[in-house]
């Protein structure tokens, strides 16, 4: 059995006194796309930052192509990073340049490559994401869905085994937001990347999974393919899925403590 | 009654308490961020990471060329003060002639620094804050580190540099506009001739005195770089907490130089 591209292992955060991720555990196959689902507040975009190196835990392991990124060195990390894609919610694009300079900007920092050589290779990720011809343009000038179009080309510019997306959806209109998944999938398929991705968006959550974790209040409460979460009988899971207020047991002691502010 | 004091007093000692704890941890995170700054200048290039020098040279031009008009403008009309203010206060003492002496100094070690630091602390400064603060809410800071580029080599290394290399510069230039503005002044009220003018400030000022101008505006460049770039690094709370991260990097940046400039003044003059 091939060893997993993800691997996370009783990971736990604290914001102060307060628990985020309770006991974490879950891993991501190579090749595959793992969904993280939640409501707000569950800790996916805690975790995700974690899976990024950007927070780090109260305890718990994290290895990314096994290299434990808790106890990693800045140059272990720096070599992993290479390794690494990520699509931000809102894109993350550089507004002080050009759609193309933005994707070059990994390869201008991690290799030695000529000018035109980066460019050429920049603009080939570009056409990748149906934003041929548009690397001209700055930031500003692009639309919710080509800006994360051309986030994903930054992200994938390095043709890195991992890829990670905070909330690809969010924002888009139905069509961009499917064309979005295609893409998704298509990388998966062509390129073999290892995917994460956090969102809340139902229908693209069970339209790309391979699998998915769903989290509530730091916890996992089910990792499984797409039909084992349809089907759960978990009542969390299921308020999720259709969409059902959270139904809160009042403690009458707390609610008063709460108003008086004692 | 005494109980409800001492509660007051134990609050006011909690709030002093806190208040140290915070500027202390505001300094101690101003050094971090020279050292790391230090760090990547001297080894970047070793770790292949290095400096970026077109970063910087496009830095010293946002911070240096585009200030010079209004540093030009200020600092004449500073010259200008300063001969009116010191004709009136010599001519009592029928010792007008003496203004050059008084002009010549005070611009050079206090004036022409001073008003590039203000001035590029409100220039330069908010802008650093404004534009560090927006990477930090849009992500692009977080978007940095996941590539691998640490954003204090790649943001805050080419503006320490910059403003280091150009601020002294720019306190040099405002020296001249300044004695400019002063020897226009006198030429009219004096009928001092403007190389008159220029013969006695090269007379009465050393090098010294140069020297030190050059050196407070090298520690305002300091000031400005570090607290507008920290105060962006740590703004939260969307637009509300940019503007108010830009408003406290300006007015933090101008208190700091005109208390650094009053410790310098002390020391170097005792």
């Amino acid at each position: 059995m091939s060893m997993p591209a993800i691997e996370v292992r009783a990971l736990v955060t604290h914001y102060g006194p307060r628990l985020i991720l309770d006991e974490v555990d879950f891993e991501v196959a190579q090749g595959e796309i793992m969904v993280i689902m939640g409501g707000s507040g569950s800790g996916k975009s805690t975790l995700l930052r974690h899976l990024l190196g950007l927070n780090t835990p109260t305890r718990g392991a994290i290895r990314l192509l096994g290299q434990d990124i808790t106890t990693a060195s800045p140059d272990q990390m720096h070599a992993l990073r290479r390794n690494m894609g990520v699509s931000f919610q809102g894109g993350a694009l550089f507004g002080s340049m050009t759609v193309l300079e933005n994707v070059m900007l990994p390869l201008r920092e991690h290799t030695r490559l000529d000018e035109q050589t980066m460019a050429i290779m920049a603009r080939m990720k570009l056409e990748v994401v149906s934003l041929g011809g548009l690397g001209h343009l700055m930031p500003a000038q692009l639309s919710g869905g080509m800006v994360k179009r051309a986030a994903l080309a930054r992200a994938i510019v390095m043709d890195p085994r991992l890829l990670f997306f905070d909330e690809p959806s969010a924002g888009l209109d139905p069509v961009v937001s499917a064309e979005l998944d295609e893409l998704i999938l298509k990388l998966r398929d062509s390129m073999r990347m290892s995917i994460v991705v956090v969102t809340h968006e139902l229908e693209s959550a069970f339209k790309i999974a391979d699998r998915i974790t769903v989290l509530d209040h730091g916890k996992i409460l089910l990792t499984g393919g797409v039909d084992e979460v349809r089907n759960s009988r978990n009542e969390r899971v299921q308020d999720l899925l259709h969409r059902r207020p959270r139904r809160e047991e009042i403690d009458a002691d707390a609610y008063l403590h709460r108003l008086t502010g004692g | 009654m005494a109980d409800s004091e001492a509660r007051f007093v134990v609050a006011r000692l909690e709030r002093l308490g806190r208040a140290s704890v915070a500027l202390v941890e505001e300094f101690g995170y101003y050094l971090a961020l020279c050292i790391e700054c230090l760090y990547w200048l001297a080894c970047g290039a070793l770790r292949r990471q290095p400096v970026r020098l077109s970063a910087t040279v496009q830095q010293m031009v946002d911070i240096g060329l585009a200030s010079l008009p209004i540093i030009f403008m200020l600092s004449f009309a500073i010259g200008v003060m300063l001969a009116i203010q010191g004709i009136h206060t010599l001519k009592q003492f029928g010792a007008q002639e003496q203004v050059v002496l008084g002009i010549a100094l005070s611009v050079t070690r206090e004036f022409g620094p001073l008003m590039t630091g203000i001035v590029v602390a409100g220039r330069s400064g908010s802008s650093l804050a404004a534009r560090i603060g927006t990477m930090n809410i849009n992500q692009e800071i977080d978007a940095l580190r996941v590539m691998g580029i640490n954003p204090v080599r790649y943001l805050v290394a080419p503006v320490m540099v910059a403003m280091l290399l150009m601020m002294p510069l720019m306190a040099l230039f405002a020296d001249f506009a300044a004695l400019f503005g002063g020897a226009m002044f006198c030429k009219l009220e004096l009928g001092l001739s403007y190389r008159a003018f220029w013969d006695q400030t090269v007379h009465f000022i050393r090098v010294d005195d140069i020297m030190q101008g050059l050196a407070k505006s090298a520690v305002f460049a300091l000031v400005v770089a570090l607290v507008g770039v920290s105060h962006g690094f740590s703004v939260a709370g969307g637009a509300e907490g940019l503007g108010r991260a830009t408003t406290r990097a300006v007015v933090l940046s101008i208190s700091y130089i005109v208390l650094a400039d009053m410790l310098f003044t002390y020391f170097l003059n005792r």
